[in-house]
C-alpha cells in the first residue's frame, strides 16, 4: 500500500510516525463523538432500567427491567403485567413505524427507479429535470409538512379540490384528521419528499453501468424491458440495497414529519414520537427512555439482519 | 415497436409529471404566501393577488427573526466545528494505515445513522448538566452527532481519490503529517470543504428534534421549530399565510444554494453510499 512504498523512500520509522500522528489526529474526533453518541446512548440505557423523571435525573433508583415488563400479584392472586412490552400503545407506535417504513421505502425505491431511469436518459432538459427534483431535498422536512397540511387541508386544501373537481372523490376529505387517511398523508408526504434522495443514489450506480452494455444488446435486438431485468437491475442492484438501507434507517426512525403533519393521532404515532411524548410531554423520562433504548435494538437488529442477507457492502470499499 | 414519435411524447409526457409533482407543492406555498384575507380561502392555480402582508406580519414579528439569526449562528457553529475536527481525522483514516481503520469507518458511518431519539435522554441530561439548556450551545453540541460523522466520512472518501504522488514530495522533505495536511491537502481540498460543509449546514438547518426539546422560550427557537409552532391571534384559527410567507423565506437561500452547488451536492450526497 501507500505506505509502504514511501516508508522504504525515507526511512523505517517514517510509517511508525505517521501511525502516531494519525492518532493524535482522530482523537479530538473520537472524543467529541464519545460525547455526544456514545455516552448519551449509554446513559439513555441506564435511565432506562431506573424510575427517573424530568425533576429527578439524579436521584433516580436502580428499578431494573420495570420500564420493560413488570408483573405484580394482586392480593386476589391475579397477576397483572406493566410495562412497554405489554403497553398497546407502545405496539400500535411499532406497527405503525414498521408499515410507515416498508410501505414508504417500497413507493420511493419504485419511483426513485423511474426517476433515475429518465434522468439517465439523454434528453434536452434534462438539468431542469435534475434541478427540480432537488428542490423537495433542499426544502426542510417541517416546511414541507407545514406546506403539504394546507395542501391537503379539508375545507381549503387544493388536493380535494383537485380530486373533486376530476370526479374522484364527492366529498371533501380531512386527510390528516381522518384516522383512516392520516397514515396515507404521511406517506404522500415522506414519498413526495425522499424520492429524489432515492434518484439520485440510483442514478450514480446506473451512470456506472457501460453505455457499450446497451449498446450491444440494441444491436442484438433485445427488447429494452428485458436489458433492464437482466442486465441493468442486476448491476445496479448494489446501489440499490445500499440507497434501502439508508432510507429505511431513515424511516424507522422519522420523528418531525409525522410530529408537525398529524399531530396526537393514534394513527400515525410512531416510536421517536411516543418516545418523545413519555420523556418530556408525559414526564415519564425513563418509560420513554426505555422505548427510545427498544427502537435503538430494533434498529441495530435490521441493520444485522440486512448487511448479512443482502451482503451489503455499505463503505464501497471491496477487499 | 410503436411509432418513435408516440415514445418522445410518452417520454416527455413523463418528464413533465416528474417536474410538476416536484416542483408544484413549493410553487403553491409561494402563491399562498401572496394571498391575503378572503383570497386565501380560495383555491388558486395562478398567483391572482400580490400582496406582501404576509411577509410584514412575518418579518415584524421579532421573535421568528430571532429564530433566523439563531439557525445561522447555530448551523454556522456546527459546521464549522465539524470541518475542523473533520479534516485532520479524514486525512488520517484515508491516507494512513492503521490497524481497526475499515472497523473505525464502520463505525462512524454507523453513528451518523443512528436513531437521534436514543441519545435524546442521554444528551438532556448532558445539555442541563453542562448548564446550556435553552441556549444555542445545545443545538451545536448537539448536532455534532450527525455533522461531524457525516463530513468524516464523505472529506475520507474524497481524499482516498487524491494521487500518492502529492504527499511523496512532502514526505521526502521531511514534513511532518501536520505540514502535509495545512499545506498539502487543504489547499487542494476547498471544493470538498463547501461542498460537504453545505450539506451539514442544510441537515443542522432543518433539524427539528434536538431544537424543539432542548429549547424552552420562543425566542431561543431555530427556524423549524419557530414555523411549526407558529400560532394566530386565536388558538383555532392557524395562520396560514404567515406560515407559508415563513416557510418561502427559510427555504428560498437554501433553495438558491443547492441549485447553484447541484452538481457538486448531487457527487457528495452520493459520495457515501455508492462507490465501485
Amino acid at each position: 500500500m501507500t505506505d509502504q512504498t514511501l516508508g522504504r523512500a525515507s526511512g523505517p520509522s517514517l510509517k511508525q510516525r505517521r501511525q502516531r500522528a494519525a492518532f493524535w489526529f482522530l482523537a479530538p474526533m473520537l472524543i467529541a463523538l464519545f460525547f455526544v453518541a456514545a455516552w448519551p446512548l449509554l446513559r439513555t440505557i441506564w435511565f432506562s432500567f431506573t424510575d427517573a423523571t424530568l425533576s429527578n435525573l439524579y436521584d433516580a433508583e436502580w428499578i431494573g427491567f420495570d420500564n420493560y415488563l413488570q408483573t405484580r400479584e394482586l392480593s386476589s392472586g391475579r397477576v397483572v403485567y406493566r410495562g412497554t412490552l405489554v403497553d398497546p400503545a407502545w405496539w400500535n407506535a411499532v406497527w405503525n413505524t414498521v408499515r410507515f417504513s416498508f410501505v414508504s421505502v417500497f413507493f420511493e425505491t419504485i419511483f426513485g427507479l423511474i426517476v433515475a431511469l429518465v434522468m439517465n436518459a439523454e434528453f434536452k432538459g434534462r438539468s431542469l429535470v435534475r434541478a427540480a427534483i432537488l428542490i423537495p431535498w433542499a426544502i426542510p422536512t417541517i416546511v414541507s409538512a407545514k406546506m403539504w397540511s394546507w395542501m391537503l387541508n379539508d375545507q381549503f386544501g387544493i388536493l380535494n379540490d383537485i380530486l373533486l373537481n376530476l370526479g374522484l372523490i364527492s366529498h371533501r376529505i380531512a386527510w390528516t384528521a381522518t384516522p383512516e387517511t392520516a397514515m396515507t398523508a404521511v406517506l404522500i408526504v415522506d414519498i413526495w419528499k425522499t424520492t429524489p434522495f432515492m434518484a439520485l443514489l440510483i442514478l450514480a450506480g446506473l451512470q456506472m453501468v457501460p453505455r457499450d452494455i446497451y449498446e450491444a444488446a440494441r444491436i442484438d435486438g433485445i427488447h429494452p424491458v428485458k436489458v433492464f431485468f437482466r442486465v441493468t437491475l442486476p448491476l445496479i442492484k448494489p446501489a440499490v440495497m445500499v440507497a434501502v438501507i439508508f432510507r429505511m434507517l431513515d424511516a424507522l426512525r422519522i420523528f418531525d414529519l409525522v410530529y408537525v403533519l398529524t399531530p396526537n393521532s393514534a394513527a400515525t404515532k410512531t416510536m421517536s414520537v411516543i418516545s418523545r411524548e413519555n420523556m418530556i410531554d408525559f414526564d415519564k423520562f425513563a418509560y420513554g427512555a426505555a422505548q427510545s433504548t427498544l427502537l435503538f435494538a430494533i434498529i441495530a437488529v435490521f441493520v444485522s439482519l440486512y448487511i448479512w442477507l443482502g451482503r451489503v457492502d455499505l463503505g464501497g470499499e471491496r477487499r | 415497436m410503436s411509432h418513435p414519435l408516440i415514445k418522445t411524447i410518452g417520454f416527455y409526457a413523463l418528464v413533465a409529471v416528474i417536474v410538476v409533482f416536484a416542483v408544484f407543492p413549493f410553487y403553491y406555498a409561494i402563491v399562498t404566501s401572496f394571498s391575503s384575507g378572503t383570497a386565501l380561502f380560495q383555491v388558486n392555480y395562478w398567483p391572482k393577488s400580490f400582496n406582501w402582508v404576509n411577509y410584514e406580519t412575518v418579518m415584524g414579528n421579532r421573535n421568528f427573526v430571532r429564530s433566523i439569526v439563531n439557525s445561522v449562528f447555530i448551523a454556522g457553529c456546527t459546521v464549522a466545528f465539524a470541518l475542523f475536527l473533520a479534516v485532520t481525522a479524514a486525512y488520517a483514516l484515508s491516507r494512513v494505515s492503521f490497524r481497526g481503520r475499515g472497523l473505525l469507518l464502520m463505525t462512524i458511518l454507523a453513528v451518523s445513522m443512528f436513531p437521534q431519539i436514543a441519545v435524546l435522554a442521554g444528551l438532556f441530561e448532558l445539555v442541563r448538566f453542562l448548564g446550556i439548556f435553552n441556549t444555542p450551545w445545545a443545538m451545536i453540541l448537539s448536532y455534532t452527532i450527525f455533522t461531524l460523522p457525516f463530513t468524516v466520512w464523505v472529506l475520507t472518501t474524497f481524499m482516498r481519490d487524491l494521487p500518492v504522488e502529492i504527499e511523496e514530495a512532502a514526505i521526502v522533505d521531511g514534513a511532518t503529517p501536520w505540514v502535509i495536511v495545512t499545506k498539502v491537502f487543504l489547499p487542494l481540498l476547498w471544493p470538498a470543504l463547501v461542498t460537504t460543509g453545505l450539506l451539514a449546514f442544510i441537515g443542522a438547518w432543518n433539524e427539528f428534534l434536538f431544537a424543539l426539546t432542548f429549547t424552552s422560550s420562543e425566542s431561543m427557537r431555530t427556524v423549524p421549530v419557530a414555523i411549526a409552532l407558529l400560532s394566530g391571534a386565536s388558538q383555532q384559527e392557524i395562520p396560514w399565510g404567515p406560515i407559508m410567507a415563513a416557510s418561502v423565506i427559510v427555504t428560498v437561500p437554501l433553495i438558491v444554494l443547492v441549485l447553484i452547488f447541484q452538481r457538486k451536492i448531487v457527487a457528495g450526497l452520493t459520495a457515501g453510499g455508492v462507490k465501485g
